[in-house]
């Protein structure tokens, strides 16, 4: 949360997604969505206005994998980790955005061009291997495939 | 003005997460934009939720002249609108056709559908999940109706104890007993929940059924709440599934609006009200205690039983929770009656199972079959068996939780208690068929990596005990396991397996269990001979060019080691020092002159 204008969106978040302590992981869900992680001071602005410690906050923050306190990149890629995108290759798509782009799973380049996540299983195994690339699905990815979706991003 | 030749009168666009991923929002425009065009306005288009035949995506069925196209692009809509609905023409190079002859087939005669029975994706592909009215026409809140206007509670309770009706979410508890259990608790508030964490990776039944036909979920959860004395409710879905919670929110609104949620239910006097909670990716929120502390808006840890939800669940009340699968049927068996559920499946599992199929299988997607049909008829049958020419090897169910079946097991009927006599599990549904490249250590390895993450870190044995698991996999894996690993993991798989704290660490060690017990000779060869069967693990391979090598130097060109060396028309050679066992070289090769071994 860098200024005024960013605090006012996230107060409105929790005013429409606030029904009391139980919500908390709504609430943070909805922020992430809208900012795109949820650093210390998001969570503090959620504990004061919410009612609740933050120490508790940050408990719930810390233990669930979707939610991340750092900056995400521009495009952010999340590479399936299913168990069906896991038997088509999908480490070896990993492996190589890891190597790529010179960072590890859960983190952002330096120019804040790419973030790199993995998810359990987005339910797309069909199109097994997959890749999320801003949202947008990408079926049987394979290293060729792969090298032509990062040239669109990058 | 219009020129229609063709009986088509409904075009149904598959709009579940693969067909979508596969552009079914553009095709659905371009049909509505095209037909507009055209002048034809008695052709409706309806987007549905999955048809099941994920591979074959995105699918288009014409209804009622019954014409089945796969793999159709936005491209592709000007010329079915043009050929098929004004010339009566149907787009032959478009239609799914059977692979043995090329005959075009309709859906149901696809072989992928000939074995399957559907009861909880009854509606799942026929109707819009958007419109509550589609819903209504097929049947849909008949079973509220049925229960609140001409039962009692306790007849309700009985009726779905007398189905047989097992938990669909993994341990298999009978239904009718929860329900019971929960009526009978003492407490004013009771809560009702849909447990939709669906976490297994490689399953997407629920949320198929949560796309597909939201309400179903909806109506046996009101269904619930009359039975067991409850008026409010919770849906706790995965963030990680935006379709899914987008549909639902659709399906709750217009639920309200129309008065099968809120006071005064169709004038029984009856009120339920149902909210959505979101879970933020954590596997243990399945486990039915941290899905409770999860719902009350804390980290997901699971709590002692008992007092079991049951008795005590949410915000400390009396809760029934069972999963989406298990809502689903909950209507047709009101409607039908118990005898009739009891009809389909086995003795002791009763009724059809929704199973996610997918990996080295010809056909993906979303099964619905009687229990006690064999793995072999699924993968076979239904799966059209293995693609590229290779064998199968073994087939997963029940996700990190459950086991590996080997081919000898592969006339296994499916059912609760044949899976769980050799060492799997029925689980969600996830069934992952995996072919003769996959090592089995590997797998093992890969699901143990899952529950290290997965693990909430509340009792030591799992915490910890996994952790070293994995660690003694990764060493065999590399190269550097010994036979003190393999005796080290026998041991801590019993360990893990008799003292952790919930069910998640109890049945974690499942995959490490069966594939020790149906392909130990690979965890040998791993240790003993530092080699890979399959051919997987990349620390134990070895590259080599053969004599084939016509001296091109694209291998040389791709190495990022910089390890072949070599002069142009003369064959290349590997520098073991140097080789990081990338695999860049082969795929670069024209001439198919490297191996791996």
């Amino acid at each position: 949360m860098k200024n005024e204008q960013e605090k006012q969106k996230i107060l409105e978040i929790i005013q429409e997604y606030n029904n009391g302590p139980s919500s908390l992981i709504q609430v943070l869900n909805m922020i992430q969505d809208e900012h795109g992680y949820l650093p210390q001071n998001v969570q503090k602005l959620v504990a004061e206005e919410m009612g609740i410690p933050f120490s508790r906050v940050y408990e719930v923050t810390s233990f669930y994998s979707r939610f991340t306190t750092e900056e995400k990149g521009e495009c952010t890629i999340n590479v399936c980790l299913g168990t069906a995108c896991y038997v088509k290759g999908a480490q070896k798509n990993l492996d190589e955005l890891k190597s790529r782009l010179g960072i590890e799973e859960g983190h952002t380049t330096e120019d804040k061009a790419f973030t790199l996540t993995s998810s359990r299983c987005i339910g797309a195994c069909a199109l097994a291997p997959a890749i999320v690339v801003n949202k947008e699905v990408h079926g049987m990815v394979n290293l060729e495939k792969l090298a032509h979706i990062l040239e669109i991003y990058e | 003005m219009r020129d229609v030749k063709s009986g088509c009168t409904r075009v149904l666009v598959c709009a579940g997460t693969c067909c979508v991923s596969g552009k079914a929002f553009v095709i659905i425009e371009n049909f509505e934009k095209e037909l507009a065009a055209a002048g034809i306005l008695d052709i409706k288009v309806v987007k549905t939720g999955c048809f099941g035949l994920c591979s074959e995506g995105p699918i288009v069925l014409t209804q009622p002249d019954d014409y089945f196209y796969a793999k159709v692009s936005p491209q592709d809509v000007k010329e079915i609108v043009e050929e098929h609905f004004m010339q009566g023409r149907p787009v032959q190079r478009l239609l799914y056709k059977d692979a043995s002859n090329g005959e075009a087939l309709s859906l149901l005669e696809a072989d992928f559908y000939k074995k399957q029975h559907k009861v909880a994706l009854a509606r799942c592909g026929v109707i819009d999940p958007e419109k509550i009215d589609d819903f209504i026409e097929q049947d849909g809140f008949k079973a509220l109706e049925k229960a609140l206007l001409t039962m009692t509670p306790g007849q309700v309770v009985e009726e779905i104890k007398n189905s047989g009706l097992r938990g669909r979410g993994g341990a298999g508890f009978p239904s009718g007993k929860k329900w019971e259990f929960t009526k009978n608790a003492a407490g004013e508030k009771k809560y009702v929940v849909c447990n939709g964490d669906e976490g297994d990776p490689g399953a997407f039944m629920d949320e198929s059924i949560l796309e597909g036909d939201p309400l179903s979920v909806v109506e046996a959860m009101a269904i619930a709440g009359y039975a067991i004395g409850a008026n409010e409710g919770y849906i706790y879905v995965r963030a990680e599934y935006p379709l899914a919670i987008h549909r639902l929110k659709i399906a709750l609104a217009q639920a309200k609006e129309r008065g099968f949620l809120g006071k005064n239910i169709l004038n029984s006097g009856f009120d339920f009200e149902l909210s959505i909670r979101y879970g933020a990716g954590a596997f243990v929120c399945g486990e039915e205690t941290a899905l409770i502390s999860s719902i009350e808006g804390r980290k997901g840890t699971p709590q002692l039983r008992p007092p079991y939800p049951a008795v005590k669940g949410l915000f400390g009340c009396p809760t029934l929770i069972n999963n989406v699968e298990t809502y689903a049927n909950i209507g047709k068996i009101i409607m039908m009656g118990a005898e009739w559920f009891k009809a389909m499946g086995t003795a002791g599992s009763p009724g059809t199972k929704v199973f996610a199929l997918a990996g080295n299988v010809k056909n993906i997607g979303l099964v619905e079959v009687p229990m006690g049909i064999t793995l072999r008829e699924i993968v076979y049958d239904i799966g059209q068996g293995i693609p590229d020419g290779r064998s199968f090897k073994a087939a997963q169910t029940g996700g990190p939780s459950g086991g590996c079946i080997p081919i000898e097991y592969i006339d296994t009927p499916i059912d609760y208690e044949s899976l769980g006599e050799i060492g799997s599990m029925m689980g969600s549904g996830g069934l992952i068929v995996m072919d003769d490249s996959k090592c089995m250590v590997g797998i093992a390895k890969f699901f143990m990596q899952f529950m290290v993450e997965e693990s909430c870190g509340k009792c030591a044995p799992c915490r910890l005990g996994l952790v070293r698991i994995y660690e003694a996999l990764a060493r065999i894996t590399d190269g550097n396991g010994t036979m003190e690993d393999l005796q080290e993991l026998e041991e801590l798989a019993e360990m893990v397996s008799s003292l952790s704290f919930c069910a998640l660490g109890q049945s974690a060690p499942n995959p490490l269990k069966t594939t020790l017990r149906y392909f130990k000779d690979e965890y040998l060869a791993h240790i003993n001979e530092k080699r890979c069967p399959a051919g997987e693990c990349e620390k134990l391979l070895n590259y080599e060019i053969t004599s084939l090598c016509i001296g091109c130097r694209k291998c040389l060109k791709a190495c990022p080691a910089a390890a072949i060396i070599g002069k142009v028309k003369e064959q290349h050679v590997i520098d073991k020092t140097k080789c990081i066992k990338c695999g860049a070289c082969i795929e670069s090769c024209a001439v198919k002159a490297i191996i791996r071994a």
